[in-house]
């Protein structure tokens, strides 16, 4: 479960990026989060992976609070989150394959254990035959694909999507849409951070909007019935 | 996973981000080597100067002259009581026979010292010393034994303060200037593994991103750090000791200089291969641990 209570981040520089936020996602929901650039989305993800440390409020990921989240805490805080971001984040002169196993042996997972997910998760996402390609041998679509597949490696509980259909094509937007969705119903919860309008209206989903650090609307479809 | 499967996995990495950087890593092994050649030459210089210094030392003898109310038995009876001071390393009798006939030798040219008799001189010890920075308070020792007595005793305590100081300085610059080159093979050590890291950073941030922790991240680093120092301090113990045979064999054939006795490789190679070794991982290690410090803090 996700619960950010009354956060404020405000940057060494001055920034006030959030100003008491507070929103909640409940395990299993799949969540989308927008709004203008600047409204706090960016900053709401860095707080959510424990990258930054929210200046005042509590934020509660998966059992962990991050208010003063000691260092050694942090790793095990992400292999609770899946993250996918827009520029997928692969390793160009590894293999498809050899992308998934440096994850895996990232956290530490045995041979056994790589043999066994692996195949599993490229399978989820349809890659299962391109195991021996090269990021730069596929298209974006399946790229991002791959980046979806090693975010499912450690089984997490929550699946978080920065802008993961910036870079493609609307069919290939709906394919990733539609596999995240595929995954959220496995019981992942998937929070999809976007601007894209016409995706998020396709889908019958819940919809965070944040504008100047701040929800201001949340509800079902891209302008919520629950006005902040 | 098992320690085993770690450590494999973490020389593997370490071993294939050397290669994978080969040009980096040919100029950090070649600059590595270099430092410690220099390290190594004037560490091995040091030690033969050390060597000459104490050979030298060794020759500085005091000698205590024995009074001459005591007879020849009396006067050879007082080696156990000088060879009881703790400063002493040795001691020879000197009678007056030979004190004197030694003299006459010396002075073969002059008639004027032919004819002195053995009377005149006295039974002496001449003495070596295990520390010459000890020589007054060893003076003072024997010029307390009954039998030699106060003012008795000749020795040379400017001469040795010379050499004390000699040998002061030259430690003190040996060890200065290692330091200094060990600080700046470090530096050389940590920028080269800090080009790949950089060359890395994507991968790191992935690692971070997935819940890899610092410990796993920093290892392949350390390893590569560790491998990078062991190549350079394999290659420069080879090629110091040829350097040293090189400058060894110079020295013997030349006919100005051939006076100098040089410490043999094969008598010190164990320290020298040691040191190196130990030298070199410590700059692969403490350099690769600068280098990863800071692509840590994400």
């Amino acid at each position: 479960m996700i619960r950010l209570t009354d956060v404020v981040k405000e940057y060494p520089n001055g920034t006030h990026a959030l100003n008491g936020l507070s929103m909640e996602i409940q395990d299993g929901e799949f969540v989308f989060m927008v709004g203008p650039s600047g409204s706090g989305k960016s900053t709401v993800i860095k707080l959510l992976i424990g990258e930054i440390e929210p200046t005042e409020g509590r934020v509660m990921v998966n059992g962990f609070s991050l208010r003063n989240i000691k260092e050694w805490q942090v790793p095990h805080l992400r292999r609770t989150v899946g993250v996918i971001f827009q520029d997928f984040r692969l390793i160009e002169h590894k293999s498809v394959y050899d992308n998934m196993v440096f994850a895996m042996r990232a956290v530490g997972a045995g041979p056994k254990e790589i043999r066994k997910r692996i195949p599993y998760c490229l399978n989820l996402v349809g890659l299962e035959n391109k195991g021996r390609r090269l990021p730069s041998e596929l298209s974006g679509g399946e790229q991002q694909r791959v980046a979806i597949a090693r975010a499912l490696l450690n089984n997490p509980n929550t699946i978080i999507a920065d802008e993961p259909t910036g870079n493609l094509d609307p069919a290939r937007s709906l394919e990733i849409m539609r596999l995240l969705e595929r995954i959220n119903a496995l019981g992942t919860t998937v929070l999809v951070v976007t601007h894209e309008k016409d995706l998020v209206n396709r889908f019958d989903k819940r919809v965070v909007m944040l504008e100047r650090g701040r929800v201001v609307s949340d509800g079902h479809g891209y302008y919520g019935r629950k006005q902040m | 996973m098992n320690n085993s499967h770690n450590f494999f996995y973490f020389m593997k990495e370490g071993a294939v981000n050397m290669f994978s950087h080969g040009f980096m890593s040919f100029a950090a092994v070649g600059i590595t080597v270099a430092c410690l050649l220099i390290m190594g030459t004037f560490t091995l210089v040091a030690i033969n100067a050390n060597a000459m210094l104490v050979d030298m030392e060794s020759q500085n003898q005091m000698l205590a002259f024995v009074d001459k109310s005591l007879s020849d038995e009396e006067a050879q009876a007082l080696k156990g009581d000088i060879l009881a001071i703790e400063n002493v390393s040795g001691a020879t009798f000197i009678s007056n026979e030979d004190a004197a006939a030694a003299f006459r030798d010396k002075y073969e040219d002059d008639e004027l010292f032919q004819g002195l008799p053995d009377d005149n001189f006295r039974h002496r010890y001449a003495i070596d010393l295990k520390d010459i920075g000890f020589m007054r308070q060893t003076k003072e020792a024997l010029e307390a034994v009954p039998g030699i007595g106060r003012g008795n005793v000749s020795a040379y305590e400017d001469e040795a303060a010379g050499f004390i100081t000699i040998r002061n300085v030259a430690s003190i610059v040996c060890v200065v200037l290692i330091a200094v080159l060990f600080v700046v093979s470090v530096f050389i050590i940590a920028n080269t593994i800090k080009l790949t890291t950089f060359d890395r950073r994507d991968e790191i941030a992935i690692m971070k991103m997935v819940g890899a922790t610092n410990g796993f991240i920093r290892w392949p680093f350390v390893y590569e750090g560790f491998l990078l120092g062991l190549f350079s301090a394999v290659i420069g113990f080879f090629l110091q000791w040829g350097l040293y045979e090189a400058v060894a064999r110079s020295v013997a054939a030349n006919d100005t200089i051939n006076l100098i006795t040089m410490v043999s490789f094969e008598s010190m190679w164990t320290y020298v291969a040691a040191i190196f070794a130990g030298a070199g991982m410590l700059i692969g290690v403490g350099g690769s641990l600068s280098a990863i410090r800071k692509f840590l803090q994400v």
